[in-house]
């Protein structure tokens, strides 16, 4: 091995970190695979590489969970999100893809601090599907948007030959208005900043796996989905300022919303293990199948960043409302290491939290 | 189901008192190397940081026991053309689905048209087969003593059904030969070894004797969760300390010394030994994995698909070899974290979750910089 250059740990890991925070220029693959869809690292590259690349333009470029730009010159600030859902199975504890459909994209929205306004619903629908059950579905969706104060405005259907789709596939976009005068971003985020949870976390991501049926585990869990526009409005009039930038953790977890934080921002987060709100059922399927509770998806949840002087006026906020009763103060930003996220663990370890390279789980929302 | 259980090994408060009574244990000027044995092990230490406990006379060696690991690339190529038969589905455990081939990995070729899927036991893909009856259902099946009885008691349960459409694809590999090479190869000073608690439970503890009485190194069997390594480091180092080399058992609560019989009997059943076998990294091991009995031939994947069966060299850079050994640190391989990453792994070690350069990219990176940084300067 005497041809073998001595690099020190130090400067492996250096290289490492650069390597990470390099943007991503070309893809390896030559065919899609479901690590693109999983919302790790893969995900990430797909859409910088080629995304971003042939589409780029400073709207996009802010990749943010929705657009934020002004109508006309001089009109109202607005929001816009799309997002699509192949969720299987179609009716799980908790929940259906139709409330899931309109929760996640309101959700998108709120997270942007917009008032959400209207929605667009497009179906893909397979050859023999039950018409009962598209009509629970789009029942579902109803109530969901009047749920979280929405009309769902425009859509479309299409049909595909048996085969084509499982069973059914749903699209939807949203605008929202933006009525506070906020600037919500990772560009804001300070080291010292706190990290909050608004509840417990991997509930659905859990609960859909387990919906499945293949995995010979029973629990009793259900989905979280519900959309965060009144959670996201409390908090907001709380404490308005105070609060940096917000996320909805779905696919990948909590674990990639922060490893994307800490990239973009060059600041470091610590989670503190011990403070993470989960509960025993998703503990126990997760120990039992090898996950961890930070990489699944929720649909109910969001992630706040707040300044450390409003970090407890921001969790009562969102204690007081039902959807955030089990909310926590889960990590802290941290000027060291750059662009990392890492975890103290419950024994007073630590380690790294990246995000996943790839995701042989098959696709959960 | 109670998570007391798990959750009473996790306390920081039993951790930090263990730590410092291993502290106590270390004789000034004295560098410990202690191997874990097993991948799940690796993991564990990974994940809830045990390394940041441990003093820094003492360091961890990750062993050869990772299951996806040690598939060499050959029969990963098997796998694939096995896998790339239209009448096939071929069914594997997720972490095999990204370990690289000669051309690409099993996730690849399911993008290509091949009906791979994931299952959590040989059980489920068993019952792939019972429902598609038109289809042939082939399950990859890997791992040392902990995943065979499975695969055991599913053949007999495929034969008892009289369930044809379905075989199996035989790569399970026996803990032992592995420990004795690694004991052998002339590179490597081990001061111990944490024996690997779930083989234990199917093999028992007797096995692992010879390490004691031949080479004279102290063996602790250990459960996974960390104060259960710790325990397990606590104990080896107290044996160092005293002298002796035995084979101790710190996973009580669930490996006898006799193992378990009707795992065992399973398995005699269904599998045999084979002459030889190729691990990756290692090279050939005699009598280190076996195969299915002749009279289980009916569902033996390797008698019923011609595979190419050909030894494909690792790629040149890659050291995993080393790295299985114990011989080099994960970060010292020269491929890390450049051309060989948990995105687009070149060697198997990075892939599973068990792997030592997987477990270290992921999560054990900058710890020992942490360490660094947060100890006292030197006067």
């Amino acid at each position: 091995m005497s041809d073998r250059p001595a690099r020190t740990e130090e400067e492996v890991l250096d290289a490492i970190e650069r390597r990470r925070r390099r943007p991503v220029r070309k893809l390896l693959e030559d065919r899609i695979t479901l690590s693109h869809g999983a919302g790790g690292k893969a995900t990430h590259t797909l859409v910088e590489a080629l995304f971003l690349a042939e589409l780029r333009n400073p709207l996009l470029e802010a990749m943010g969970d929705s657009a934020v730009f002004e109508a006309g010159t001089g009109g109202p600030r607005l929001a816009f999100s799309t997002d699509s859902y192949v969720v299987s199975p179609l009716f799980f504890p908790g929940g259906n893809i139709g409330e899931l459909a309109v929760n996640g994209t309101v959700n998108d929205l709120a997270m942007s601090g917009a008032r959400p306004l209207h929605l667009s619903a497009g179906f893909i629908l397979e050859e023999g599907f039950p018409i009962a059950d598209l009509q629970r579905v789009v029942a579902s969706m109803g109530a969901a948007a009047r749920e979280a104060g929405v009309t769902i405005v425009t859509g479309d259907t299409k049909v595909v030959e048996r085969g084509k789709a499982d069973g059914l596939y749903i699209n939807t976009a949203g605008v929202g208005v933006m009525e506070r005068k906020l600037d919500l971003s990772p560009a804001t985020v300070r080291a010292g900043d706190r990290v909050i949870v608004s509840g417990t976390l991997g509930d659905h991501g859990i609960a859909v796996m387990v919906a499945r049926g293949n995995l010979g585990i029973e629990v009793d869990l259900e989905s979280d989905t519900a959309a965060l526009a009144g959670l996201t409005a409390d908090l907001l009039d709380a404490v308005g300022d105070g609060v940096r930038c917000l996320r909805d953790p779905t696919r990948g977890g909590l674990a990639t919303v922060l490893a994307e934080l800490a990239l973009e921002t060059e600041l470091s987060v610590m989670i503190d293990e011990p403070a993470l709100p989960i509960v025993p059922a998703v503990h126990g399927a997760c120990e039992i199948l090898g996950l961890y509770p930070l990489y699944i998806a929720n649909e109910g949840k969001l992630a706040a960043i707040v300044a450390p002087e409003a970090a407890d006026a921001a969790l009562a906020a969102l204690r007081a409302h039902p959807l955030g009763r089990d909310a926590a103060i889960v990590a802290e930003v941290r000027p060291d290491p750059p662009g990392l996220v890492l975890l103290e663990t419950s024994i007073g370890g630590s380690r790294v939290v990246d995000m996943l390279a790839g995701d042989p789980l098959p696709r959960i929302c | 189901m109670s998570m007391r259980f798990v959750d009473e090994y996790r306390t920081g408060d039993v951790a930090k008192r263990l730590a410092g009574e291993i502290a106590e244990l270390v004789e000034p000027g004295r560098h410990y190397k202690i191997m874990e044995v097993c991948g799940g092990h690796t993991h564990s230490i990974y994940q809830h940081g045990v390394e940041d406990l441990l003093p820094d006379e003492i360091e961890l060696v990750h062993g050869p026991g990772c299951p996806v690991c040690v598939i060499p690339m050959g029969r990963q190529d098997d796998a694939i053309a096995i896998a790339q038969r239209p009448e096939v589905i071929f069914t594997t455990f997720g972490d095999m689905m990204r370990v690289p081939a000669s051309n690409g990995s099993l996730l690849d070729a399911k993008s290509r048209g091949a009906d791979v899927r994931m299952v959590y036991s040989p059980l489920d893909a068993l019952k792939i087969a019972r429902d598609n009856p038109d289809r042939q259902v082939v399950f990859f099946a890997i791992g040392f003593e902990t995943t065979t009885p499975s695969t055991a008691v599913t053949l007999l349960r495929a034969r008892a059904e009289g369930i044809t459409n379905f075989s199996l694809f035989a790569n399970h590999v026996t803990i032992i030969p592995a420990i004795r090479a690694i004991l052998d190869s002339p590179d490597l000073r081990l001061d111990g070894f944490i024996g690997p608690g779930h083989v234990a439970t199917v093999i028992g503890t007797r096995p692992f004797r010879f390490i004691a009485r031949d080479f004279q190194r102290p063996v602790v069997v250990s459960g996974f969760e960390p104060v259960d390594v710790l325990q397990g480091v606590y104990q080896v180092m107290t044996q160092l300390r005293d002298g002796r080399c035995e084979v101790e058992n710190q996973y009580s609560r669930v490996v006898r010394d006799e193992g378990n019989p009707a795992a065992l009997r399973a398995i005699g059943q269904t599998m045999e030994l084979r002459t030889t076998f190729e691990w990756r990294g290692l090279g050939f091991i005699s009598q280190s994995a076996l195969k299915l009995r002749s009279e289980f031939a009916e569902w033996d994947a390797e008698v019923r698909y011609e595979v190419p069966g050909v030894r494909v060299a690792d790629p040149k850079a890659c050291q995993c070899g080393e790295v299985l050994k114990g011989v080099i640190k994960p970060w010292e391989c020269k491929v890390f974290g450049t051309a060989c990453t948990p995105e687009h792994p070149i060697g198997t070690c990075m892939v599973s979750s068990e792997g030592a350069c997987a477990a270290y990219y992921n999560y054990g990176r900058h710890a020992g910089r942490r360490r660094r940084e947060e100890a006292p300067a030197p006067a």
